[in-house]
């Protein structure tokens, strides 16, 4: 069951996206930009956790989920250190996501050459 | 230059008409599935390591950092941009699109050296999302400190 | 001169020989068996995209010499172009002849710039024979003006597959079957369109204005060519372009014809509306167009390689995209 409500919730969201893209032409950067914001903004006003317990992954997994995550990590530096919690808890929070890309990727670049696409 | 406006305004219009669109409910259908399918691949790995007794919010990490090193490993060998080019939103929305446009310029700017090419480049896509979330969530840090300390 | 654009050319000036290279997408295309040389290894053996598309053009240009009657001491000039920032494939493609250069940027239209140019050079005698070139890179023109090759992204129906290609051609004041009667030099064109991704749409009005214009100047119908053949429109840029003709009353759709269409098939190759880069129009030229008027199916054509005049800092600075586009009239001699 879990499994099911991760495909169809996470579905959901890239076919949303998807919709967006199509009517409004949005370049993939702007789209990657716009859905961590949102991800922020819905993780603080209380609406993306109670997706994240009902989907598991169908809601960590897309970029709002790394924004939610963003919003929790600087929500709890605030509780515990104050003012300056808003200074670290963001780049606390996505300390695994970022550090896992940079390093993997830099490992790719040694591995791997440019190739020319098909499609 | 009035007359220009609204002739450009008018072929604008036009050109809009003309130009083919893409099957939006068969695109729909495919960010469906892809996106769906990565989520759940997420939802399996979270499965087995919570089985192995990791806590929670450990999990949540280790699923992260798998599906980003899978989206690094598919973009070195060139499949993870097929796997956009069907898909769409289904395979940028997950974090494996975030990684996959991070290992793509370290990979394409190998050849202008390690820090003018991969260094600086390789936050071409990636940097903007970085910026903007830690942005956004220091405002919404300050608003909640605001709100819940003074 | 003639009209308010155009020369006509009474002396002769004829293009003796033409070269092409394509890599393996244009080979696979409807008129891969056209093409003088298939370089299989999109990298061309060398080790970034920049260099193969130097490459590219280095093995037109040997490749134009074996074909041509004219030695490399015999050639005056070089006008050439690429779509690069600071026309890097040229400048390291074509150093190692040390001809004289002309270095071009006319986006798309590049190739129409250099025959144009060839032409005027050789009329007015300060050369006896020139050298047109131009070439464009999938991969290097994805890398600059898109994204990384490997970075996922959808593509409209409206966007265009870059060539990877390079077409020279060898031009003359000796009697060849081929020669250049005539010049219309396009001005810019700007509708409007802000549109990357729907290039056809930014360049039609440029093509359809040369084309208008080029008829005026000669004073000729559209029944003059045989064909009317533009660079890269593809299928979006045809529909707008036959439309915006037929409202001044100027029906082309009998006689014309587009590199980008024909180079692919869209069907079976993806390539959505066509190719496109100046290598689009340039390797079509020196194959097909060269073929049809050798043999004798096309007697005079007019020639419209168009270009989008964009670059990624006035795209994010939110400019429109102006077209451009450059007609030669080549014809049986």
């Amino acid at each position: 069951m879990e499994f099911v409500k991760a495909f169809i919730v996470g579905g959901i969201i890239c076919a949303l996206v998807q919709i967006l893209m199509e009517k409004t032409k949005l370049m993939p950067g702007r789209i990657m930009v716009l859905l961590v914001s949102s991800g922020v903004v819905l993780g603080a006003i209380g609406l993306y956790q109670p997706l994240v317990d009902f989907a598991g992954a169908g809601a960590s997994v897309p970029l709002l989920g790394f924004g939610n995550v963003l919003w929790k990590g600087i929500k709890e530096s605030v509780d515990q250190y104050g003012l300056i919690g808003i200074f670290r808890g963001g780049f606390n929070s996505c300390a695994v996501g970022v550090s896992a890309a940079l390093v993997f990727s830099y490992i790719a670049s040694l591995i791997f050459k440019p190739r020319m696409k098909k499609k | 230059m009035a007359n220009e406006a609204k002739r450009n305004k008018q072929y604008n219009d036009y050109v809009e008409k003309v130009t083919p669109k893409n099957n939006c409910p068969l695109n729909c259908a495919k960010a469906f599935i892809t996106g769906g399918a990565i989520c759940t691949v997420g939802q399996i790995i979270s499965a087995i390591l919570k089985n192995t007794g990791m806590e929670k919010d450990e999990v949540a990490l280790w699923v992260t950092v798998s599906l980003v090193f899978a989206s690094i490993v598919l973009t070195g060998f060139n499949i993870y941009p097929l796997i956009t080019t069907w898909g769409g939103a289904g395979s940028l929305v997950p974090i494996t699109g975030f990684a996959n446009s991070v290992a793509a310029p370290a990979i394409e700017y190998r050849t202008e050296g390690e820090v003018f090419g991969k260094g600086c480049k390789i936050f071409t896509i990636a940097g903007p999302v970085i910026l903007y979330g830690i942005v956004v969530s220091w405002a919404a840090g300050l608003i909640y400190f605001i709100l819940t300390r003074i | 001169m003639v009209g308010k654009q155009s020369v006509k050319f009474d002396k002769g000036i004829y293009i003796e020989a033409t070269a092409t290279v394509v890599s393996e997408k244009e080979k696979e295309g409807p008129l891969g068996k056209l093409f003088d040389v298939v370089v299989e290894d999109p990298m061309a053996g060398q080790e970034n995209w920049e260099k193969a598309e130097s490459r590219l053009q280095e093995i037109a240009v040997d490749k134009l010499f074996m074909k041509s009657s004219y030695k490399k001491e015999d050639v005056r000039y070089i006008f050439a172009g690429d779509l690069l920032g600071q026309l890097i494939a040229t400048s390291f493609g074509l150093k190692r002849y040390e001809i004289p250069i002309f270095g071009l940027y006319g986006a798309c239209s590049t190739f129409a710039e250099g025959l144009s140019l060839a032409a005027i050079t050789v009329s007015s005698g300060a050369a006896d024979n020139v050298i047109a070139l131009a070439s464009s890179h999938f991969a290097s023109a994805e890398k600059q003006f898109r994204f990384p090759l490997e970075y996922g992204n959808q593509r409209p129906q409206s966007s265009t597959w870059t060539v990877t290609g390079c077409g020279a051609a060898m031009v003359t004041k000796n009697k060849t079957p081929v020669r250049i009667s005539g010049i219309t030099t396009g001005k810019i064109v700007d509708y409007g369109v802000k549109d990357s991704m729907n290039m056809g749409a930014c360049m039609a009005p440029a093509a359809a204005d040369l084309i208008e214009t080029n008829l005026k100047d000669f004073g000729v119908d559209v029944n003059y060519y045989d064909k009317i053949i533009t660079g890269d429109l593809g299928s979006v840029g045809r529909t707008i372009l036959i439309d915006l003709l037929a409202e001044k009353g100027i029906r082309i759709q009998n006689n014309f014809m587009d590199c980008g269409i024909e180079i692919y098939d869209s069907e079976s190759q993806d390539t959505k509306a066509g190719g496109s880069g100046c290598g689009c129009s340039a390797v079509t030229f020196g194959s097909y167009i060269m073929n049809q008027l050798t043999t004798g199916k096309w007697n005079r054509i007019l020639f419209i390689p168009t270009g989008a005049l964009l670059s990624t800092v006035s795209y994010n600075e939110g400019e429109s995209v102006p077209g451009v586009a450059h007609g030669v009239v080549i014809e049986r001699s």
